[in-house]
């Protein structure tokens, strides 16, 4: 399956872009696909008017538009705060969170829905923040690795295990997969082991902490 | 020896960051004015730019300047001949990335073809294809060789078909003993050519990087498995001085051998920053990583190898035809001959090697560069030695294997200590080796049982780096470690012998790393497993500079000589009258009045620059312990691991499922023992998917590489490992290192390797691939008596 063909059918299909260097150039570039996506729904959005580092919203953004876009000025639910932010169709959660929220801990690792490291809960369930438009999260709860804190500083039962576990080791995947086991306790607090391992598999860790993080995981799941 | 903090589990500074979200990495800060880079990649495995037509880019609305091989300085972090697919050759600027992305599919890009290959021995055969356009073929990189053309004779090639690895003219060797009249006396010779194919790093972190230009300096922002030793890189790539350079590098999401010092990105953000006058966030795609976040380098080899009626390898010949793909490599022949020589301990042996250019992407080290990849091909022979001979796996592995008295490479190097024998031992008992084994070829429907034992080894020991420490007016110390944070915590485990010296509660000690502003000493690159050997010692001499200045002040302020003191609970005190005491509260503020050496006024004339300009920064502050490591260091030290492994190899579907895996670690003294498991047992999941799963696909007829993302390349998930997996250090002291401590990082992750393979093999009536990574299809191949899909000797297959 192409990226294109997560478009939803009554969605502008992307505008494939000449090929002016042959295929081997179409070949060896494939990321294109990914942002063609992305520039095939920036076509069913409005023009792009507020300042800010995600693509495509700068003032003096010429990427092509269209008529009939959905509403930009939202409030979006983050980690228990209504959080009202200017958001453009094509727009990714991770990049919301991550360039307009302030919310830095949400990693991106590959930014297409391979690693996990971007997990967060949406109404408890955990989604890849990569591949998750932020208009699709309007009214719902979302929940990032700097949610489970409390005000006091006590650590949510997950992280405080990943620590007595020393559960990460780069920890570029750990708030993914903090994320993961959030989501799992909440829905099962007395996994299983293997249970565990299904439920935290969407997750890479390159380091090969898998180990440690489910002996986390159970450790959390005692608490 | 009893410590007090070595040897012990602690909660490392950092990891409270790590499990809310606050660590920060490079992509993860943001200045005011920035804006994005974005890179235009080849997209021919080789080519010259013959022209660059920005002019539409450049006059979109966003867009802001961009920077090419021919503007000044950029030398090689951008070029006009790309040698692979994905080689950077422009980078743009724009106020958002998406504008960045659509200039850059503006720009006009006329690139010619030039001639190039994908397999090493295509580049040796009589005119085959060189892959750079100076005809040169071989070195370069970080091979330590000079760029040459090599073609061997086609008479070198005449067995190549069946599937023996040719050999002309080497690029390496050496030998030692006497190995035709070893192979003569020896009972049993195996000849068998093999191959390992490439693997990239894939670190979760792309290397991302943002620059920016401020009061005279450039701020760089970007992952290094290494800091202090990063500095001067990152600075020649800028042109500039260290003293012009602030990096931050307080997180490094995963390097394992590709980020040990800076990469171009670096360069490449801190240039087009200086162009432009803003600050430039330049990310890293997930395909990008791929192309410029390094690569194993593939190995096609041979190994002859002739055993002694009992086991003991009288003679080794062992062979290497290394990709060094785009850059030339790194020095895995060599590497992997040595582990050869040191595991195996052969009485006489013979090297050659030869690193081949191609235009696939640049090679670097990777996690145990060529002793891990020849520790998978080695091990699953010495089994079947073992069954032609009658022995058992253990005991003809514990027969060859190194002790105290082993040697090491062409010249024999002895080792500062090993203690592999006691290592299988402990492994085979938690492993229950005796009761596995026999149920070698159990079936289960269509699975079957096996076991399979591996070991692996690498090189860890250097020194002459430098460490510092500050105790303050308030009683603490501040332990200054130049090491990166690469998620080993190293960085904080090896600052452990200095508070164990000074005799401090570790509640009284501060880590300080993450930039060179924080005034970091010069340290080792984060490499090589390297750093528990090498920074314990900088530490420890750091920490008896500290030591002899406390007598000093002690002597001068409370009377007699400074060896009528000693220290503990925080104080100098006299030997004879502990009451007469300064603590170190008091010493310190005494070290800043006193001033000179005692706080870092004057300093030794010995130490690297790095480290004087951070006791230049932090002098006057308190009482300085600052040191260079020259203590001894007299041979090999070597990290060593090895693995047991309990396979079921379904033969309908091939699948291998890994049910039980134990490994154990020979490092010297244990520092840090929860960091160790995850050392052991993370190198162990890196094993499975050398054994199983990873490796670099290209396709020979275009040069395109088949498999750029995770979900292609497929490194091992929590559902390819077993959920968990049990360890075990030998933990017996090094006698060269002042804790007692060596490496570990790397041979876990070719004992895991080697055991799965040989569990393989097992399950398989002693069957030999020969090659890595063992996929599915091979062992339905096997299975049904097909041929296999590759050819002899191929490599980058699917």
């Amino acid at each position: 399956m192409t990226d294109s063909n997560i478009l939803p059918s009554d969605w502008p299909q992307p505008q494939h872009v000449e090929d002016q260097t042959g295929t081997l150039d179409s070949l060896a570039r494939t990321p294109s696909s990914r942002r063609q996506f992305i520039k095939g729904v920036i076509a069913s959005g409005a023009v792009a008017s507020s300042a800010g580092f995600v693509f495509g919203c700068s003032p003096d953004s010429s990427a092509p538009t269209v008529a009939g876009g959905v509403e930009r000025l939202v409030t979006l639910n983050v980690n228990g705060q209504a959080r009202p932010v200017d958001v453009l169709p094509n727009e990714t959660l991770a990049m919301t969170l991550r360039y307009k929220l302030g919310l830095t801990g949400t990693k991106l690792g590959c930014d297409r829905g391979e690693c996990g490291a971007c997990t967060v809960n949406i109404d408890g369930v955990t989604h890849y923040s990569c591949s998750t438009l932020t208009h699709s999260v309007r009214g719902r709860q979302v929940l990032t690795v700097e949610g489970l804190e409390g005000a006091d500083g006590t650590l949510h039962p997950v992280q405080q295990a990943m620590i007595d576990e020393l559960g990460p080791q780069c920890g570029f995947c750990t708030p993914g997969q903090v994320m993961s086991a959030v989501a799992l306790l909440d829905s099962n607090p007395n996994p299983t082991r293997e249970e565990a391992r299904q439920a935290m598999s969407g997750n890479l860790c390159r380091c090969g902490a898998y180990d440690h993080y489910l002996n986390s995981v159970m450790r959390a799941a005692k608490v | 020896m009893a410590y007090n903090l070595i040897g012990k589990d602690f909660v490392p500074p950092d990891i409270h960051g790590k499990v809310t979200g606050k660590a920060k990495y490079a992509e993860d800060f943001r200045v005011e004015g920035m804006v994005f880079g974005k890179l235009l990649t080849s997209p021919v495995p080789h080519g010259r730019v013959t022209n660059i037509d920005a002019s539409e880019a450049l006059a979109m609305d966003g867009v802001i300047g961009i920077l090419t091989a021919n503007d000044d300085g950029v030398g090689a972090l951008l070029t006009n001949e790309p040698k692979f697919v994905g080689d950077p050759i422009l980078a743009l600027a724009a106020v958002d990335e998406t504008i960045a992305q659509d200039a850059i599919d503006r720009i006009v890009l006329d690139i010619e073809p030039l001639d190039y290959t994908v397999d090493p021995l295509d580049s040796l055969y009589p005119g085959g294809p060189d892959a750079r356009s100076d005809g040169s073929n071989v070195g370069g990189g970080r091979t330590g060789l000079e760029r040459r053309r090599v073609k061997w004779t086609a008479r070198d090639f005449s067995a190549a078909e069946e599937g023996q690895l040719p050999m002309g003219e080497p690029a390496w060797q050496w030998s030692y003993g006497d190995i035709e009249t070893g192979f003569q006396e020896a009972d049993l010779v195996f000849d068998e050519s093999f191959v390992t194919q490439g693997n990239s790093h894939h670190s979760m972190e792309p290397r991302t990087a943002m620059a920016y230009w401020q009061g005279g300096k450039c701020y760089v922002h970007t992952g290094s498995q290494s800091l202090t030793a990063s500095l001067a890189g990152i600075a020649d790539q800028l042109g500039i001085t260290i003293d012009e350079l602030v990096y931050v590098n307080e997180n490094c999401g995963g390097g394992f051998g590709s980020k040990g010092t800076a990469a171009q990105t670096a360069g490449i953000s801190g240039h087009l920053s200086k162009q432009i006058g803003r600050p430039v966030m330049l990310r890293i795609s997930r395909h990008e990583e791929f192309y410029i976040g390094s690569a194993r380098g593939t190995l096609q080899g041979r190994i002859k190898i002739g055993f002694r009626r009992d086991g003991r390898i009288v003679a080794i010949d062992f062979s290497v035809v290394q990709d060094g793909g785009a850059n030339g490599g790194f020095q895995d022949s060599g590497d992997a001959a040595q582990a050869v020589s040191i595991m195996y301990q052969p009485e006489s042996m013979r090297f050659r090697g030869i690193p081949v250019l191609t235009n696939t992407t640049p090679r670097g080290p990777q996690r145990g560069p060529g002793q891990n990849q020849v520790a998978a091909a080695m091990e699953p022979i010495l089994d079947k030695a073992a069954r032609d001979l009658g022995l058992d796996r253990l005991a003809i592995r514990k027969l060859n294997a190194p002790d105290n008295n082993a040697t090491v490479g062409g010249q024999q190097i002895p080792v500062t200590s090993a203690y592999m024998p006691d290592a299988l031992d402990k492994g085979a008992g938690m492993f229950n080796w005796a009761e596995q084994q026999v149920r070698s070829g159990e079936r289960n429907g269509s699975k079957v049982f096996g076991v399979g034992i591996g070991q692996a080894y690498h090189d860890v020991g250097r020194t002459g780096y430098d460490g510092l420490l500050v105790l303050t007016p308030d009683g603490k110390l501040h332990l200054h470690s130049g090491v990166g944070n690469l998620g080993t915590y190293s960085y904080a485990s090896t600052t452990r012998p200095a508070a164990e010296i000074l005799k401090c509660d570790w509640e009284n000690c501060i880590v300080h790393q993450g930039t060179n502003a924080r005034h970091l000493p010069i340290a080792s690159t984060q490499t090589g497993s390297n750093t528990s050997w090498t920074m314990t010692r900088t530490n420890y001499v750091a920490a008896v500079d500290a030591v002899a200045k406390l007598k000093e002040i002690a002597a001068i302020d409370l009377g007699g000589s400074p060896e009528d003191y000693e220290i503990g609970d925080h104080k100098v005190f006299a030997t004879e009258d502990p009451e007469r005491h300064l603590t170190y509260a008091q010493a310190a503020q005494r070290a800043i009045e006193l001033g000179g050496k005692f706080s870092g006024q004057e300093m030794p004339d010995e130490i690297h620059n790095v480290t004087k300009a951070a006791v230049a920064g932090i002098a006057g502050t308190g009482l300085v312990g600052v040191a260079k490591d020259t203590l001894r260091m007299e041979g090999d030290v070597p990290a060593l691991a090895c693995g047991f492994a309990a396979v079921e190899v379904d033969l309908e579907t091939g699948k291998v499922e890994i049910l039980d895996y134990v490994g154990v670690a020979d490092c010297g003294t244990v520092l840090h023992p929860q960091g160790l498991s995850q050392q052991v047992k993370g190198g162990a999941v890196w094993g499975v998917g050398l054994a199983l799963m990873e490796r670099q696909i290209y396709d020979p007829q275009n040069g395109l590489p088949g498999n750029v993302s995770f979900d292609h390349c497929k490194p091992p998930t929590y559902l390819d490992v077993p959920s968990s997996m049990n360890w075990d250090a030998v933990d017996i002291a090094d006698p060269q290192n002042p804790v007692g401590a060596r490496g570990i990082g790397e041979p876990p992750m070719g004992a895991a390797a080697a055991a799965v393979l040989c569990a393989i093999s097992d399950a398989l009536e002693g069957h030999l691939f020969n090659r890595t990574p063992v996929v599915p299809d091979m062992i339905i191949n096997h299975v049904v008596g097909q041929r296999q899909s590759y050819r002899a000797l191929q490599i980058h297959t699917a």
